[in-house]
């Protein structure tokens, strides 16, 4: 690192940009906004009945794991808007500037977590509206919706490695689905893994996402936490490590 | 440090053995910016104008089996417009791409003001601009927050950074739309918002590749001119074209590209010359008698005539002009092939370039 001071300015300077983006065009955030108020309505009226859950109330237990849905979804926009990028040119002005050559990428990802603090706030209001409670405190909520953060981030660079890989923004879109809706349905944020069979079971009982929504609901709710919080830091610091270093090379290389 | 210092810190390491590349990290490191010290290390002891700022050395650019460059060398002498002609496909972008840092030459070496493409990129970004074919500007932005944005990322202090923004929104004559989204601009302003995020910080070379394709001519002349200021100002400017008119109208020297190589160079002049003599063009009346009026003509002129069925055009070189001339059409009426018009002129760059390559430019 030539200069860290240089480095943050540039990362600052960049997710500005992104940010701005957001503004001008709010519709980018409503939209990511608008899928999870539906899911949650459609499973907390359509199945809610049908789900016997363990912890009470159907939605307390489904806001949690819609929340991690939500930013998992959302991860998707991090791949889509460097491909964009890519095909307006940006990303070759970027390249020819004196800037930290990890900027671009560090800023994206950062924008993406500062919007999925924003639509996790969002999500919960709507949740309260419908019967959500918090039985675990708001400090623990807090860092419910940290932890969500976190995890973003981590899938943030999934995405942007998968974007910047496809160089497309509709291939990056359904190269997005492709990781993300396995991960999602087969997890336990719709329903508990318990509830599953065979192969699906297992496969649910070892995916990431069962054990970071089983965290989140563990803060917000107060069931035991168990083992999950420590799967789920391990499992984020193993997609940070394989797919930083995986998303610079390709930003290097490919672009 | 004063200049005076610097001068005498510079002569001392170049005693000592230091390269140029060596003596600016020196500098850089005891906190210089490079492109307050670039132009005295590089010029050192200072030398008249018209010196190689840009070498490229046997470079050849390889994707999978295609090459794209195949061993291009060249000088480029500061404080000029050279442009870089051939049609779609030759390499231009990709010998620009290499020179802009954002491509690795496979062979070869290429170094600016000095500096390696390669090993110095980071610092050649800092006195370097480049502006490639499609416009790359952020359209959400406004062309204020474009040009600030890019002024940061530059690293000049943000009072800096917009101060040179108002001055740039003004010589490019955008200020009525700074604080619009670039969405609603047009495809001339776009291009000169995007030219003026190149010239941020002044560059020494700046990089054009294709800078008036898709303009209007009014667009074109506004960008000639403001090419034409840049280089009066000092910068050296290495565009790409592939345009005839535009090489004539603007470049100090020509290189010639077609296939990845450089296959003629000159001033537009000395390639005009390479074809001798003049041209003759004919235009028949009647398109269909342009192979029977080309055999007639044949032994008047000093390279094989091309004609055109479409548009029912001839042409041919020729020495000797004038009376020659003369021969052409009385053969033409003997044989009953109307003309519609006939004109003799110099030869332009199309006719270089279909000299050299055996196809037309565009």
């Amino acid at each position: 690192m030539a200069n860290l001071k240089t480095t943050f300015s540039d990362i600052g300077v960049m997710t500005k940009r992104n940010l701005l983006h957001y503004r001008r065009l709010p519709q980018l955030i409503i939209f990511s906004f608008i899928q999870p108020v539906m899911f949650v309505l459609l499973f907390a009226y359509v199945f809610g009945g049908a789900i016997e859950t363990s912890s009470g109330k159907y939605i307390n237990f489904l806001l949690p794991g819609i929340l991690v849905q939500t930013i998992l979804f959302g991860a998707m926009m991090t791949g889509v808007s460097l491909a964009n990028d890519i095909t307006k040119g940006m990303i070759d002005r970027f390249r020819s500037l004196p800037m930290a050559r990890s900027a671009v990428l560090a800023g994206r990802t950062i924008t993406e977590m500062i919007r999925n603090i924003f639509v996790v706030v969002l999500m919960t209001a709507v949740g309260y509206l419908i019967g959500f409670r918090i039985e675990h405190g708001w400090g623990n909520f807090g860092f419910a919706v940290l932890f969500i953060a976190l995890v973003g981030f981590a899938f943030s660079w999934v995405s942007a490695a998968i974007g910047l890989w496809v160089k497309n923004v509709e291939t990056a879109q359904s190269a997005g689905f492709i990781w993300v809706f396995p991960l999602a349905f087969a997890s336990s944020i719709f329903v508990p893994i318990e509830t599953m069979s065979g192969g699906v079971r297992t496969f649910a009982e070892h995916n990431p996402i069962t054990y970071m929504v089983n965290t989140v609901r563990a803060l917000s709710l107060g069931t035991p936490v168990g083992n999950n919080i420590w799967y789920a830091l391990i499992w984020v610091g193993a997609i940070l490590a394989v797919f930083i270093p995986v998303a610079v090379h390709i930003y290097r290389k490919n672009t | 440090m004063a200049t005076n210092q610097l001068r005498q810190y510079i002569t001392e390491a170049r005693k000592s053995g230091m390269s140029n590349q060596d003596i600016i990290e020196a500098l850089t490191k005891s906190g210089w910016h490079v492109h307050d010290i670039i132009d005295i290390v590089v010029d050192f002891p200072p030398k008249e104008t018209g010196a190689a700022v840009i070498s490229v050395r046997n470079v050849s650019k390889h994707f999978g089996k295609v090459k794209a460059l195949d061993g291009v060398t060249l000088d480029i002498p500061s404080g000029q417009v050279i442009a870089l002609l051939g049609p779609n496909g030759a390499g231009k972008t990709t010998l620009v791409r290499i020179l802009g840092t954002l491509s690795q030459p496979t062979e070869g070496t290429v170094t600016i003001a000095g500096l390696d493409v390669v090993k110095d990129a980071q610092e050649l970004r800092a006195i370097i601009g480049l502006t490639g074919q499609y416009a790359a500007v952020d359209e959400i932005l406004s062309g204020r927050e474009n040009l600030d944005m890019v002024g940061q990322l530059y690293h000049l202090p943000i009072e800096e950074a917009c101060k040179r923004t108002i001055e740039l929104l003004k010589e490019f004559d955008l200020e009525d739309a700074a604080d619009r989204s670039v969405k609603t601009y047009s495809g001339g302003m776009r291009r000169r918002l995007d030219l003026a995020a190149s010239l941020v910080i002044r560059p020494k070379v700046l990089f054009l590749d294709e800078p008036t394709t898709g303009l209007d001519p009014r667009s074109r002349l506004v960008m000639w001119n403001v090419i034409r200021d840049l280089v009066q100002g000092g910068t050296t400017v290495l565009l790409t074209t592939q345009y005839m008119e535009e090489a004539d109208q603007l470049a100090h020297h020509i290189f010639v590209i077609d296939h990845g190589k450089i296959i003629a160079q000159g001033t537009s002049d000395e390639l005009k010359r390479q074809v001798g003599g003049d041209v003759l063009e004919l235009h028949l009346a009647e398109h269909k008698q342009v192979s029977q009026a080309a055999e007639l003509i044949k032994s008047f002129g000093s390279a094989e005539p091309r004609f055109d069925s479409n548009t029912g055009i001839v042409t041919m070189s020729v020495q000797g002009g004038a009376t020659v001339l003369v021969d052409v059409v009385r053969q033409l009426d003997t044989a009953n092939v109307k003309i519609s018009d006939v004109i003799l002129r110099r030869p332009s760059l199309d006719d270089v370039f279909i000299k050299l390559t055996g196809h037309s430019a565009q």
